[in-house]
C-alpha cells in the first residue's frame, strides 16, 4: 500500500543536533516547531544555523511558527533513496514551504503518494525516532486527530 | 606570465587561541571567521565571489558549496584546499591564480579547528568518525531519505514541469537514444547497444518521474587530462587545444537553498564562460553537456543558452544530437551510455571534447570541430563549472 504510514515507525540515522540546532530539536520534542528568523531582514532561516546567512551584523532569534505550509516540492522514491528507508517504498520526499517563507525538506505522511501534489497544504507532525530526538514530518492538512 | 601584482591581501581575521573550544562546529566557525575577514577588509559579503576553504571531517563532500551556503554566499569561484600544514598559504596563490585568470576579484581564504575536551579514559576514540557528516545536510536531509542526487533532480524536473511544461518523456528519451547511438561508435563505451524510446519510456521508475534509462550507471575507470602553457604547449605531441573561456557558478549546497529548482546555476557558469571567450552559442561545434540524468541534459542546454528557458524540449526533437547529427552532443555516449566511473565520468566529457578538437576521435569524429562547450554539474545543480575550448588553428 502507498500510504507512508510506515514511515511512523523510523529507523535510521538519528540526527545529533549542533549547539545552533538543538532549540529546534527540543521544541519538536515539544511538539513546537520553532524557525530562526533575521532580525535585519524578517525573513525565517532554515535549517538553523550560528550566524545569520545574511551576514554578521544580523543576527537571528528563535519564534514558533505555526507548522502550516505547502507543497513544493516533490519526488515519489519508488526505489530506496537511503539504505534505512528500503522497505518502506514507495515514499513522498518533498520540500515543504512553510506559511511563514522558509523551506524545510519532509516525507508526506498519511497520504497515498499519488495523492501529493505541488500546492497541497500540508501540516507537520511530530515523530519520535528515539528516546531524545523527535523527527518534524508534515502531513495534509487537516488529515488526522 | 606571472601572478606578481595581480592580486592583495586586504583583510584578515583570527580568534584568539584558546586550548578547548566549546560547543563550536567547524562550519560555524569557518563562517564567522570569513565573515569577520570580509568585514576587516570593508566589504559586503555581496561582494565577495570566491571562496577558499580547507576540507574538514564534518563536511566530506562539496565542502565548499557546504560553507558558502553557511556564509551566505553564492560565489563565482570556489575551491577546497588539502595539503596539510601547506594549505593555508598555498590558499592564497590559488586565490591570486583565480584572480588573475579573471575567475573573481574577491576572495575569502577560511581555515578554523574545533577542539573538544575529550575524557581521559574515551580519549582513544577516534573523534574524526563520530563527526563524519555533521552538515546541515546529514542532520536535516538524510533522515528523510533526501540523500545522494536522484530525489532533488526529480524534484527538479517536476517543478520545471509545472513551471515551463515540457520535458516530455519522450524528449528526455530521445537524449537517452542519441548518446547510446554515440555510445555505439565508441568501443570503449560500457553500453552500446542501440536504445529505442520505447525502451526508455517502458523502464522502471525510481524517483519519480525519472526512469532507469533517463540515469547515468556508476561504474570504475579514471581519466586525466594535462593543461600547459600556450607557449609550452608548442611542444606538446598533442594538437593543443586552448582554453578560451571558463566560468563557475556555486549557488548552493541544500535542495532547500536553492534559489530557484527550474532556473539553474549553469546559466551564469556559461554566461561567464562565453563572456571571456567572447564566443557565442552558435559558434559551438559540439556541446558535451553534463549527463548524470536526461533531464539535467535538457535543462542545463537551455540554462546555457542553446535554448530559450522552456525549449529545451523543442530543441531536442528538432535537432540530431548524434556525433554525425547536426547538433553533436555528447559524443563518446555521455555518461548515460559510456558510464560515469564517478568525478572521472565528467572528466570524460572534457576528455572528449579534447579529443574531438584534437582530431583524435576515430569512428565519431565531428567534422570541422573547432570549438567546444564542456559543462561541469555537481551536487544538485548546485554548483557549476564550464569551458569553452577551441583547435589549435
Amino acid at each position: 500500500m502507498s500510504e507512508g504510514l510506515s514511515l511512523y515507525d523510523y529507523v535510521g540515522p538519528v540526527p545529533r543536533p549542533s549547539p545552533a540546532s538543538l532549540p529546534f530539536w527540543e521544541a519538536a520534542r515539544g511538539r513546537r516547531l520553532l524557525i530562526q528568523r533575521s532580525k535585519k531582514t524578517g525573513q525565517f532561516v532554515f535549517y538553523p544555523r550560528e550566524i545569520s546567512p545574511f551576514g554578521p551584523s544580523d543576527a537571528l532569534e528563535w519564534v514558533e511558527v505555526s507548522g502550516r505550509g505547502t507543497v513544493f516540492a516533490f519526488t515519489i522514491a519508488r526505489e530506496p533513496t537511503a539504505a534505512h528507508l528500503a522497505g518502506k517504498t514507495p515514499y513522498v520526499i518533498a520540500i515543504v514551504e512553510l506559511q511563514e517563507g522558509p523551506h524545510l525538506t519532509a516525507n508526506i505522511l498519511d497520504c497515498r503518494v499519488e495523492d501529493v501534489s505541488v500546492g497541497m497544504p500540508v501540516e507537520a507532525v511530530f515523530v519520535d525516532i528515539s528516546p531524545e530526538r523527535t523527527l518534524v514530518q508534515f502531513r495534509p492538512a487537516g488529515a488526522g486527530a | 606570465m606571472t601572478l606578481r601584482g595581480q592580486a592583495a591581501i586586504v583583510g584578515l581575521a583570527e580568534y584568539q587561541p584558546r586550548l578547548y573550544s566549546k560547543n563550536a562546529t567547524t562550519l560555524g566557525m569557518l563562517a564567522d571567521i570569513g565573515h569577520r575577514a570580509i568585514a576587516d577588509a570593508g566589504f559586503e559579503p555581496a561582494e565577495v565571489d570566491g571562496l577558499v576553504t580547507e576540507g574538514f571531517t564534518e563536511a566530506p563532500f562539496m565542502a565548499a558549496s557546504t560553507v558558502a551556503e553557511y556564509m551566505g554566499l553564492r560565489p563565482a569561484w570556489a575551491d577546497v584546499v588539502d595539503h596539510g600544514g601547506a594549505t593555508s598559504v598555498a590558499m592564497v596563490n590559488r586565490a591570486a591564480a583565480a584572480i588573475a585568470g579573471g575567475l573573481c576579484e574577491t576572495v575569502v581564504c577560511v581555515t578554523a579547528a574545533r577542539r573538544e575536551e575529550r575524557h581521559p579514559a574515551r580519549a582513544k576514540v577516534a573523534a574524526s568518525s563520530s563527526y563524519k557528516d555533521r552538515t546541515p545536510q546529514g542532520e536535516f536531509d538524510v533522515p528523510y531519505g533526501a540523500s545522494g542526487a536522484a530525489f532533488a533532480y526529480a524534484m527538479i524536473l517536476n517543478r520545471y514541469r509545472l513551471t515551463y511544461g515540457g520535458a516530455t518523456a519522450r524528449q528526455l528519451a530521445r537524449i537517452a537514444v542519441a548518446q547510446r547511438y554515440n555510445a555505439g561508435a565508441n568501443p570503449e563505451a560500457l553500453f552500446r547497444d542501440p536504445l529505442t524510446i520505447e525502451e526508455v519510456e517502458a523502464s522502471p521508475v525510481v524517483v519519480d518521474p525519472i526512469r532507469k534509462l533517463d540515469m547515468s550507471v556508476q561504474c570504475a575507470g579514471a581519466a586525466a587530462l594535462v593543461v600547459a602553457s600556450a607557449a609550452k604547449a608548442r611542444s606538446a605531441r598533442q594538437p593543443a587545444v586552448s582554453i578560451l573561456g571558463a566560468g563557475e557558478n556555486h549557488t548552493h549546497r541544500s535542495i532547500t537553498w536553492a534559489p530557484s529548482l527550474e532556473d539553474t546555476a549553469v546559466k551564469a557558469a556559461a554566461d561567464r564562460a562565453f563572456a571571456m571567450a567572447g564566443l557565442r552559442r552558435e559558434d559551438m561545434d559540439l556541446r558535451c553537456i553534463y549527463d548524470c540524468y536526461t533531464s539535467t541534459v535538457l535543462i542545463s542546454l537551455e540554462d546555457a543558452g542553446f535554448a530559450p528557458k522552456g525549449n529545451g524540449g523543442d530543441l531536442v526533437e528538432e535537432r540530431d544530437l548524434r556525433w554525425d547529427g547536426d547538433f553533436p552532443l555528447n559524443t563518446h555516449g555521455g555518461q548515460l551510455s559510456f558510464g560515469q566511473a564517478g568525478i572521472a565520468g565528467g572528466m570524460s566529457l572534457a576528455t572528449e571534447a579534447a579529443r574531438q578538437l584534437m582530431g583524435r576521435a576515430d569512428g565519431r569524429q565531428v567534422r570541422d570541430c573547432g570549438f567546444a562547450f564542456v559543462n561541469g554539474n555537481g551536487g544538485v545543480m548546485s554548483a557549476q563549472s564550464a569551458l569553452i575550448l577551441g583547435r589549435e588553428r
